[in-house]
């Protein structure tokens, strides 16, 4: 027999009798490899599904959009081609049959758009026949279901009524997502006159939609936008070729992508941490076995390989389980997604996916077993005379600390595969080299404090289970380093989860506003402010808005800061339209940081501006700048007079840009009013009237977007649980590893206790407390670690204030502290109820 | 008769805090090959010690320990694991049976690692011989004390050994056992013709080997020849 084979041979007699150790090692691998596995198939079969439905993505070849209705783009005039034109603008709608109203996304379509794909509708054929023969409607489903509307009811837009050809379940360019905030009703261009709704001052988009004929298959149309990029930017259109849609689809999903690859990396490196613990314990427990092969004859290398090859044979079984288990779950995913797809996800087997997680699996159990693995090598023959370990000195042995590097360059690595970003992979590693040092410095801490100030007086169950955490064979500092590191990592996931959702959540106070009327026409202002005190409503505030877009600044040109690239002034500020408003006073959501507010009194008077403070920065707008506006049409000279801070958390109308009192009066306006409504049904009363009798005018009811916002985010929500579930029973499988393996290191003093008569009340009490004690160090040190790591990502990536909620806090330490010891007991129950002979023939040899 | 251990002015020395701590001073004697020896003295003498670095289990601080040939000074651990599995074999006072392997597996290892073929015939006759055929198959924690020792001189005799190193082989069974045990070792070191060094405290033990080396607070005091030798009651004191 040749050395391999012996040393396979010997690797496989070895790991007869300790499968179940071994299985706890498999255990830690497969759930982390099967996030990886599940995520990466699902983002391959993604970015498969995008290329291969780009076309019905965009629904055309080419899509042109402008804010103004006559634009000319040459280039593609000169095609041959067929249009569809699209004008969508926000406006309410009503349904005359439960007098029910809401604000929706109107879009009037002309020409057989969408091209390619389909215009999802029920029946299927309305999403062509609603455009011909009549006045007839195509309205998203979700807002006839809500306001209990059916096919052949009608709704009214603006002053033209429509009978409701079919419902809108999808239509290309839009993801279920976006419906939710803005709801689709299509009606034929045609009609869109008769709705009265587009007069000076409408938000108008624009959209023309082409299919391009007898273009060559290998025509690049992006590089021929890009040439034309500033041209069209001059026109204020945007031009999009179903290559750049695709690429604009698939970075988003990037995004996506990047999270979830975030969370599998987290649930593998619990896996990880399984792993080194798995295997310290395991190793600990047979060097005796390397002592009687070295004094037997083998060298330090054979009994090395030997367990090794064991490991990278457990590694290979766990990952394959893992990839077949995420390929499994794989199939569930696009479900779980499904709300914010753009595209038909199908199910194929990644094969690149899982290859590169059995391949990942296998090298991580080897390198996270290297390090307890190493001392294999040095382990001594005098063992077998002697019961006793001598201190190998692992720190000075040279390869450990190749090994340390080896791990942290995966770790950099790795995070760089899945987050495509160096910077952050770097900030994840040392996140995670810092937290090992911290709890490795908290375990010593804590088995110096121990033993320092060992309470000598208490009981002897509090003192032997206190003095079991510093003893030799104690489990303090491998327990707090997995238990701890697992704590940290699904509670920071947690805290980030509850940061996010607290980023979009708009406070509802009593007092605040909840109803918001736009479009208001300068003749309907003093009505409207009339008949809302007239229903008993406050009018919180009424504002006038003028759109306008900025001509020079300092007197640079859009043209000319765009042909010097010295000047920082971006393109965006020229091509923007600016909502401004004016008043000489300062309201409650803004503060003057810079400069004054200046009255104009007389037409002669220079006219002063105040900015947003944070939009001035961005835009290098300075106090004493000039800026001259073109107020539709009419230049308009300002300065720049001071900067105002604006909390624009608030339900109120903020601006960028206000205006001082006698300037913009005469200017083409529309007027902005604000209340609050008492009850629901009071609300869609207020609402109904306004829509009836004015049916230009939009009304936001803030309470239906935050149900919006609460729908989107208990979905983002129930996306984020359901990954961080794989994390999480990951860190519950370390959990129990690391309680299950320290089981062998107490099981002697257990047995010897119960030998010279210790009680099975005593020893129970002894383990208990021994567990609730590192159960209690480890979740608090994790703990400690997650506040301080979300507190460092709301500061410095979400730049917001974190304050912990206590409640999760003490839920999360009661619950892993009672894991700990329930696992812990539950695995003394051996020790317990069995005679001590036996458990000590079958479990210490 | 040919020399197979010679322990010159062998001395080991362990550091314990600022202390060093002296756990054997100048020993030196030989071995002839072929001859049984006994090392006693009362625990914590320095005896085990003593049998751990013949054996090449440890490293002496100063001396020399050349085991046929081989001096063990200049070598590292891989090599002095090389020199035991071709000349040394153990019993032990806790057996040290490899507990994941069966019977004849232990019995076979020694034989593995020479790289020897067709191992498992001589290893079956090996457990014939030490009356353990039929539990061939059985793992350690099956087996009883003394069927556990009686594997492990199986296994000692299995790569053929030039010297046996038994370290209390009968110190954790009963008095039947070891009287079986006793002469099922003295039984195969006959036919083989292997040396024989035993570590003991029981001078009854002792008593059956050919010389008998006394060793007290680290120091060889006595080395006797016993009533085995051809030349009886010949006592000699030692450097």
């Amino acid at each position: 027999m040749n050395k391999f084979n012996w040393l396979l041979l010997m690797a496989w007699r070895d790991s007869r009798k300790s499968k179940s150790r071994l299985l706890l090692f498999i255990s830690s691998i497969i759930l982390g490899i099967a996030a990886l596995v599940a995520i990466n198939s699902f983002g391959e079969n993604l970015k498969d599904d995008i290329n291969g439905q780009a076309k019905e993505l965009l629904g055309a070849d080419v899509e042109l959009a402008s804010n103004k209705p006559d634009y000319q783009y040459d280039f593609i005039d000169s095609l041959d081609f067929e249009v569809s034109y699209e004008n969508s603008f926000a406006s309410m709608i009503f349904f005359p049959k439960n007098q029910e109203s809401r604000l929706v996304d109107v879009r009037a379509l002309e020409g057989d758009f969408p091209y390619y794909g389909e215009m999802e509708s029920y029946p299927e054929s309305a999403a062509r026949s609603f455009r011909k023969g009549g006045p007839k409607a195509l309205v998203d489903q979700s807002i006839m279901i809500q306001y209990d509307v059916n096919i052949g009811d009608s709704v009214r837009v603006g002053r033209q009524t429509f009978v409701i050809e079919g419902q809108l379940i999808s239509s290309p360019s839009q993801s279920i997502a976006a419906t939710l905030i803005a709801p689709a009703v299509y009606i034929p261009m045609d009609y869109l006159d008769d709705t009265k709704l587009i007069q000076k001052g409408s938000r108008v988009f624009y959209r023309r939609f082409y299919k391009l004929n007898n273009l060559p298959d290998d025509y690049d149309l992006d590089a021929r936008f890009e040439k034309d990029r500033e041209e069209l930017r001059l026109d204020g259109i945007s031009a999009d070729s179903v290559e750049e849609r695709k690429e604009d689809t698939g970075r988003t999903f990037e995004d996506l992508q990047s999270f979830l690859n975030l969370v599998a990396f987290v649930a593998l490196l619990l896996g990880c941490v399984g792993v080194a613990s798995a295997v310290h314990i395991y190793i600990k427990e047979k060097i005796k076995t390397v002592a009687i092969l070295r004094c037997l004859g083998a060298r330090g290398i054979d009994t090395f390989m030997i367990y090794l090859i064991q490991i990278a044979i457990i590694g290979l079984i766990g990952s394959v389980l893992g990839a077949l288990l995420g390929t499994v779950i794989q199939t569930i995913l696009p479900e779980v997604f499904a709300d914010f797809l753009p595209v038909e996800v199908n199910l194929a087997i990644s094969w690149k996916s899982i290859l590169s997680g059995v391949v990942t699996g296998i090298i991580i159990s080897i390198l996270f077993a290297l390090n307890p693995l190493l001392g294999v090598r040095k382990a001594s023959p005098l063992i077998t005379l002697r019961n006793t370990t001598e201190d190998t000195k692992a720190y000075k042995d040279p390869l450990r600390w190749l090994v340390y590097l080896g791990i942290i360059l995966f770790v950099v690595t790795f995070a760089y595969i899945q987050i495509q970003d160096l910077a952050d992979s770097i900030y994840f590693t040392i996140f995670i080299v810092l937290a090992f040092g911290f709890l490795a410095l908290i375990a010593r801490l804590a088995m110096w404090v121990v033993k320092r100030f060992f309470p000598s007086s208490w009981s002897f169950a509090w003192r032997q289970s206190l003095a079991n955490l510093y003893r030799p064979n104690n489990q303090t500092s491998i327990l707090i380093a997995s238990i701890g590191l697992g704590t940290a990592l699904i509670t920071t996931l947690y805290f980030i989860q509850g940061l996010l959702i607290s980023q979009v959540e708009i406070t509802t106070d009593n007092d605040r506003p909840n109803m918001m009327l736009f479009d208001i026409q300068s003749s309907q202002k003093d009505q409207i402010a009339e008949f809302t005190r007239e229903t008993g409503l406050p009018v919180l505030q009424q504002v006038p808005i003028v759109t306008m877009r900025l001509q020079t600044i300092n007197s640079v040109t859009q043209k000319q800061a765009m042909a010097d690239s010295t000047i920082e002034y971006r393109n965006f500020l020229f091509n923007r339209e600016f909502r401004v408003s004016y008043r000489d006073s300062l309201i409650e959501s803004e503060q003057l940081v810079k400069g004054e507010l200046r009255k104009v009194t007389s037409p002669s008077d220079s006219v002063f501006v105040t900015i947003d403070q944070g939009f001035a920065e961005r835009q290098h707008i300075e106090p004493g700048d000039e800026l001259v506006w073109n107020v539709q049409g009419v230049p308009i000279k300002t300065y720049v007079g001071g900067l105002r801070e604006i909390d624009w958390n608030r339900v109120q109308t903020n601006f960028l840009v206000l205006f001082p009192e006698n300037v913009l009066e005469p200017a083409p306006q529309f007027h902005v009013l604000i209340t609050r409504i008492g009850s629901t049904e009071s609300g869609a009363s207020y609402q109904r009237e306004i829509v009836k009798n004015y049916p230009n005018i939009s009304v936001i009811d803030i309470g239906l977007i935050l149900n919006t916002v609460d729908e989107i985010l208990g979905k983002i929500s129930f996306v984020i649980r359901f990954m961080a579930l794989f994390s999480i029973i990951t860190g519950l499988l370390v959990l129990t590893g690391s309680v299950i393996l320290s089981k062998y290191q107490r099981i002697k003093e257990s047995i010897l206790l119960r030998t010279i008569g210790g009680s099975k009340k005593q020893i129970l009490t002894i383990n208990t407390l021994e567990y609730f004690f590192l159960g209690s160090l480890a979740s608090l040190s994790g703990i400690l670690l997650a506040l301080g790591g979300s507190w460092a990502l709301a500061y410095f990536s979400f730049e917001s204030e974190f304050v912990p909620n206590v409640l999760p806090i003490v839920g999360v330490y009661v619950a892993i502290t009672g894991l700990t010891i329930l696992i812990g007991l539950f695995n003394s129950r051996g020790i317990l109820s069995r005679p001590p002979l036996e458990v000590l023939r079958s479990e210490v040899n | 008769m040919a020399q197979i251990l010679e322990v010159k002015d062998l001395t080991k020395t362990y550091k314990s805090g600022s202390k060093e701590l002296t756990v054997l001073s100048n020993i030196s004697f030989e071995i002839q090959s072929g001859d049984t020896f006994s090392i006693v003295g009362p625990s914590g003498s320095g005896k085990t010690t003593l049998l751990g670095l013949c054996a090449g289990l440890d490293h002496a601080s100063s001396g020399l320990v050349t085991l046929n040939g081989n001096s063990f000074s200049q070598m590292n651990e891989d090599q002095r694991a090389a020199v035991r599995n071709k000349y040394v074999g153990f019993v032990f006072q806790n057996f040290q049976l490899l507990p994941t392997l069966t019977a004849l597996e232990n019995v076979m290892v020694p034989m593995e690692l020479r790289g020897e073929k067709n191992i498992k015939k001589s290893a079956m006759e090996l457990l014939g011989r030490v009356g353990l055929i039929d539990r061939h198959d059985h793992y350690p924690t099956q087996l009883s004390g003394g069927e556990q020792q009686r594997i492990s001189i199986a296994r000692a005799f299995s790569n053929k050994p030039k010297i046996l190193f038994a370290d209390e082989p009968t110190g954790n069974l009963d008095e039947e056992t070891s009287l079986k045990v006793e002469e099922l070792l003295f039984d195969l070191n006959k036919e083989a013709g292997t040396t024989l060094a035993l570590v003991t405290h029981d001078l009854e033990l002792a008593g059956k080997t050919e010389r008998i080396i006394r060793i007290k607070g680290g120091q060889a005091v006595s080395d006797t020849k016993t009533q085995n030798t051809a030349v009886n009651e010949n006592t000699t004191s030692v450097e």
